[in-house]
């Protein structure tokens, strides 16, 4: 699957890796949802060294769409709320 | 849901909003582009400002730094020369730079960062853009309508992904370049303002200028003594002694002088 970090671009990851970055998700999830500061900021570099880690960069001519798509390294938990509205970061 | 599948479709969704409008496809492809265009001009900008700021920030760093190395000769200096007191208060204000100094370097890293990556994703974004452009062409020449829609759905969705993402990560860096501008601009504010620099920039600071007395002192010192040698007394003049060394003694015998001189000039007037 391609996998888009927001600021620094998209990467292949096995889909073998599925189940793993889901439990990083559901813990970054957790953080998010208790307003947890201190979960949160490793919960969140956590799953990005991982799929960091275990990608490789898609070529940069490539106009395939990600299948998913995660925050970028820097979001604080207020951004990561932001990305999850509609009328959040993105510009239109 | 989980976060990412939020953010995921939350992204996507608003990535190609602006696009749904356009009823011919072939439309919608000369938009994307034009957007494309857009942003890649907006992100060479951002890249632009970035790194104006950061050169802001090596500057002041570069003259912090320099007032900092002076405080450290001239407490250095004083030591040498006996006066702890004026060495104490060089370093002190030395030790009162090094928090600004590590403020800015803390500054500069950051900005640093993010001209790397924002550099990094313009050429991404070029890259794609051009890409983009030879397969418009050749879906506009081989134009069926089925086939286009699904090849300009592809296409256009995977740019217009890449421009949400590039446009927030400008977006960002401006907003940070901003703050950074405000907190470069109020530091420049106090060294014009003297409350940095006016105890340590002026060619003749208050060290210094005692440091440089000091030095006359002990010319005088030294002189003195050769003088009491060459007399072959050992009874030099006691008076002498205690009003030669140090720098205060010079500032008031300089106040009494010019004290005196004042009540001389209103007689003649």
């Amino acid at each position: 699957m391609i996998v888009r970090i927001l600021g620094e671009g998209q990467l292949v990851v096995d889909d073998v890796m599925s189940a793993e970055l889901n439990e990083l998700d559901a813990k970054l999830e957790a953080a998010v949802n208790a307003g947890d500061e201190k979960a949160f900021r490793p919960a969140l570099a956590g799953l990005l060294a991982r799929v960091r880690a275990a990608g490789t960069p898609v070529p940069a001519d490539s106009l395939e769409p990600s299948d998913v798509i995660l925050p970028y390294s820097e979001a604080s938990m207020d951004d990561v709320r932001a990305l999850l509205t509609d009328d959040g970061l993105i510009p239109g | 849901m989980s976060v990412v599948k939020r953010v995921s479709m939350i992204f996507k969704a608003k990535a190609n909003k602006a696009l749904d409008r356009m009823e011919d496809p072939r439309e919608t492809l000369d938009y994307s582009y034009q957007r494309q265009l857009e942003m890649l001009t907006q992100v060479r900008r951002g890249v632009a400002d970035v790194a104006t700021s950061r050169k802001r920030v090596e500057l002041q760093m570069n003259t912090l730094q320099q007032q900092q190395d002076k405080l450290d000769r001239q407490a250095r200096q004083a030591l040498g020369g006996g006066r702890e007191d004026l060495a104490r208060e060089a370093l002190t204000r030395k030790s009162a730079l090094q928090s600004q100094i590590a403020d800015l370097q803390t500054q500069y890293q950051s900005l640093q960062a993010d001209e790397e990556k924002l550099t990094a994703a313009s050429q991404r974004l070029q890259t794609k853009v051009e890409a983009f452009r030879t397969q418009k062409e050749t879906i506009k020449a081989t134009y069926t309508a089925a086939e286009a829609q699904t090849r300009i759905g592809e296409a256009v969705s995977g740019i217009s992904e890449e421009m949400g993402d590039v446009g927030m990560a400008v977006q960002r860096a401006q907003d940070k370049t901003a703050q950074m501008q405000a907190r470069a601009g109020a530091i420049d504010e106090l060294m014009a303002s003297g409350a940095l620099d006016d105890v340590t920039a002026q060619p003749n600071d208050d060290i210094q200028r005692e440091l440089d007395q000091m030095g006359g002192g002990h010319d005088v010192d030294r002189e003195l003594e050769r003088m009491k040698v060459e007399l072959g007394g050992g009874e030099a003049p006691r008076e002498i002694e205690g009003t030669a060394p140090g720098a205060a003694g010079s500032t008031a015998n300089g106040q009494a002088g010019k004290a005196a001189d004042q009540p001389q000039t209103g007689d003649g007037a």
